[in-house]
């Protein structure tokens, strides 16, 4: 809305990842919307606190709803929605503090309960908004304002922490490459289940990693991130957990749940069906309750 | 002929004790009496010293009875800790298995574990003790017999056997009782109702309130004293477009909740205390994005774990600004168990009509009792619901002063509900007029929510009664008894607490002393009232127990003195 609204005053730093994964997003919202003849409107993405979360109002063309709410809290709002709208396509924008640090006690509830949401982290290893300070995917030893002798935790790994929490589909891209990421948040939109895209999105001002990422051989710095081979069965939990086994960054598909994935709100409508449950009315409550002599 | 019977079942948790209480007031319910209970308990599964208490009257009840006519305990700590309690010439009926009551001249020993064992009905010592209560008390005991005779038949082969087997059990009791040869006055006759009345509990009251104020969506955690309407929700709140969940914790509620709202539904959640305080920056996302939702707080004691099975009214404070920054949430408060069914369709209707969050204060006290009130007239509910936006606005959700059209995801008028400060559309800003803008249109919707009714009483004296949600009942009796004695003193009360009726506020500003019971040891509500510039001062009470009709009588006898 940022084109069309000049009170909107936020912007990000001139060569800061999450442009590539805002222009993702709105390709693949494009994408989804033709294919279904759905409206945008029936789109809600749900915002974290952080860089990240702005990307919410940022969104340039067809506007789809929006809701930026509370530090770390994504997931329990978009299980609010789906669980009254399963009807809506839900979108998290999230980035490593708001989703791994403060709101990380969501992820396994949500993965758990199969939440038919897709998750976009944007992880640049640094709290940006707040001007530089560690976060959990920061490396060790990494000085930052709050880390002035290093960083003493070590850095935690988002992808097997996914995988261990029950995630069904989990895919890591780079924000650089925005043909690559649209697809994968497409895909990750038509998963019926809870779906993440994780992203390197780095951050120019205070953890800028793109060398690093790319690596450089003039440098002789080895790319830290590698596309995932061919030979890799995503669909295989053990397999996906030894490939990301590393502190290098896998690009592409990690793991898909094989087989039947039921969305938590699918489960419920079934058992609903199952147990042959109606609603009672307030008056057949109350009648039950009735003193009758 | 007494018009009140006050009988308290005392002994450790797992022992029935509360169990015995609603059982003997259930059938004296189904005998046409009015009744009331009140229970407490320690916070374990089996063990500690528990009771429960059952009031029993040919009258309508305002509170549990502030002394015993008959005391059943199971040990000696439980006789010890509750004779205090007993009235003059009131009976003890005591576990003989347990220990032993010296004096025996009013005192009836039954060994009713072992009498049910004999009888091959182990379960049924708890209605021996009722059988020999209602002996002792002139309590009807065919009536007695066809509860039993109602509430066991449930369609099963064995439902003869355990009907005659408790109706022994019952006997038994009785005999007991007859051999002692002790009884109190009898108990007037039961009296005759010409409207439909209900046996129903308070969370029962709010839920069914609710329900009928057309919720769709409740999200809860696990918390005493506020699980049973949870589960109550659960197994009732069903059908296809309705949805409850549990929730990892109640920071995931309320956000949850929050989502839910947003997404167009009418949603709420039940909390205590604790829930309440984690639950404080979503509910200021709630106010700032203005999402309508309800939360029923059941007050516990506090702070932190406090007391989590004992009744206070110590989180007014809190409901009001349960968060940081500039926000006053509005705050509905029932005191008896009708008003709680009335006070859910409130809240919901506040929260549709001003599009943020309501807190329902309940209390422990309430939502635990069971009492026979009134079938609710279903046809005085008026449901309200938010004015949805047609998309005539676009993406101007905030636009004006006042509540605006909410835009429901899916249909038009996409924008970003936002708890950053933001302009009409949601997007954030951070320009000091339009903070000032939409800070005085989030205080100015609270107008819409001028319509709370009060009651007001004897309006000409200077010194007046303002209780508060479950301290009604002991305050309106105190007040009574203090009328008929010829002590000047007014009475109000309202249930809408935040924002005051201002008519109300406007009276109460004219008294020379606002008298406010409360149970809790600021005075919450008495130091807000001073801050809306009325003379209060707060009655209070901490014990973890509801006010004594005669401690408070007594007190505010003195307050007025005392001018």
């Amino acid at each position: 809305m940022s084109k069309r609204n000049p009170l909107y005053d936020f912007k990000w730093c001139p060569g800061c990842g999450d442009f590539g994964v805002k222009v993702a997003i709105e390709q693949a919202l494009a994408q989804r919307t033709a294919e279904r003849g759905d409206s945008i409107e029936k789109t809600v993405i749900v915002a974290g606190i952080g860089c990240s979360g702005n990307l919410v109002h940022l969104q340039e063309g067809p506007q789809p709803f929006g809701i930026h709410g509370i530090h770390g809290r994504t997931l329990p709002v978009a299980y609010g929605i789906k669980s009254g709208r399963p009807d809506l396509n839900v979108l998290v924008v999230s980035g490593d503090g708001d989703f791994l640090s403060i709101g990380a006690e969501h992820i396994g509830p949500q993965a758990r309960r199969n939440l038919d949401v897709t998750v976009v982290v944007m992880d640049n290893g640094i709290y940006g908004l707040t001007k530089g300070q560690a976060s959990p995917t920061t490396n060790v030893d990494v000085v930052t304002s709050t880390t002035r002798y290093g960083k003493l935790d070590e850095k935690m790994n988002p992808y097997l922490f996914f995988l261990g929490a029950g995630v069904g589909y989990l895919n890591s891209q780079m924000s650089s490459r925005v043909k690559d990421l649209a697809a994968a948040i497409k895909a990750a939109m038509d998963y019926p289940g809870f779906s993440i895209v994780h992203v390197q999105s780095p951050c120019t001002t205070y953890n800028d990693t793109y060398a690093l990422l790319k690596g450089d051989e003039k440098q002789g710095i080895e790319p830290l991130a590698f596309p995932i081979p061919d030979s890799h069965d995503a669909g295989d939990l053990i397999a996906a957990v030894n490939l990301v086994r590393t502190n290098r960054i896998p690009i592409g598909q990690i793991y898909r749940r094989e087989g039947e994935s039921v969305p938590g709100h699918e489960r419920l409508a079934r058992a609903k069906v199952n147990a042959g449950v109606g609603q009672a009315s307030v008056e057949e409550l109350l009648t039950g309750m009735l003193i009758t002599a | 002929m007494s018009k009140n019977l006050v009988v308290r079942f005392a002994g450790e948790g797992g022992q029935g004790v509360v169990g015995g209480a609603e059982l003997m007031a259930q059938a004296a319910a189904q005998g046409g009496y009015h009744v009331l209970t009140f229970s407490t308990f320690p916070s374990q599964i089996k063990g500690g010293p528990a009771w429960g208490q059952a009031r029993i009257s040919s009258e309508p009840i305002l509170t549990p009875g502030d002394y015993l006519d008959v005391l059943v305990c199971q040990n000696q700590y439980a006789y010890d800790t509750n004779l205090p309690d007993l009235r003059e010439g009131g009976l003890v009926v005591y576990n003989s298995e347990e220990f032993e009551i010296a004096d025996n001249s009013r005192a009836i020993g039954i060994a009713a574990d072992r009498m049910a064992r004999e009888a091959g009905n182990p379960l049924a010592s708890t209605i021996i003790m009722i059988g020999a209560v209602a002996q002792a008390a002139g309590v009807s005991v065919s009536a007695l017999e066809a509860f039993i005779e109602k509430r066991w038949t449930r369609g099963r082969a064995s439902d003869a056997a355990i009907i005659q087997g408790n109706i022994n059990a019952l006997r038994m009791g009785v005999e007991e009782a007859k051999k002692a040869g002790l009884a109190l006055e009898d108990l007037e006759p039961a009296p005759s109702h010409d409207i439909p009345r209900v046996m129903i509990r308070g969370f029962e009251a709010s839920a069914l309130g609710a329900m009928a104020g057309g919720v769709e969506s409740f999200i809860g955690y696990p918390i005493s004293p506020a699980t049973t309407m949870l589960v109550y929700m659960e197994q009732n709140l069903t059908g296809a477009e309705k949805f409850v969940g549990q929730a990892s914790s109640e920071i995931e509620a309320i956000a949850s909740l929050v989502g839910a709202g947003y997404s167009g539904r009418k949603v709420m959640t039940s909390t205590a205390g604790p829930g309440l305080s984690l639950m404080g920056e979503g509910l200021g996302l709630a106010w700032m994005a203005e999402i309508p939702l309800v939360i029923v707080d059941v007050q516990r004691g506090g702070p932190a774990t406090g007391l989590p099975t004992k009744t206070e009214q110590s989180d007014f404070i809190m409901a009001m600004n349960p968060g940081h920054g500039d926000m006053s949430v509005p705050v509905i408060a029932p005191g008896t168990t009708e008003e709680a069914f009335w006070a859910s369709i409130a809240a919901l209707n506040w929260a549709e009509r001003y599009q943020g969050p309501v807190i329902l204060l309940s209390e422990a006290a309430i939502a635990e009792r069971a009492q026979d009130i009134p079938m609710p007239d279903l046809s005085k509910v008026k449901v309200e619901s938010r004015t949805v936006s047609g998309g005539a606005m676009q993406n101007r959700r905030y636009a004006g002063d006042s509540v605006s059209p909410f835009p429901v995801p899916g249909g038009p008028g996409a924008y970003v509900a936002n708890g950053s400060e933001h302009d009409e559309q949601g997007d954030t800003t951070h320009l000091p007029d339009i903070h000032v803008t939409m800070t005085n249109r989030r205080f100015r919707k609270l107008e819409v929510l001028s319509d709370g009714t009060f009651e007001a009483e004897n309006t000409g004296s200077d010194i007046v009664v303002l209780p508060w949600g479950g301290s009604k009942g002991s305050a309106r009796a105190a007040w009574e008894q203090l009328q008929a004695e010829g002590v000047n003193v007014g009475w109000y009360y309202t249930m809408f607490l935040n924002p005051l009726p201002p008519t109300l506020l406007a009276e109460l500003k004219t008294k020379k002393k606002v008298l406010v019971p409360e149970l809790n040891y600021m005075g919450q509500l008495a130091g807000h009232l001073r801050s809306l510039g009325v003379n209060a001062e707060a009655i209070t009470q901490y014990t973890g127990l509801p006010f004594k009709v005669s401690d408070l009588k007594a007190e505010i006898s003195r307050r007025v003195q005392g001018q």
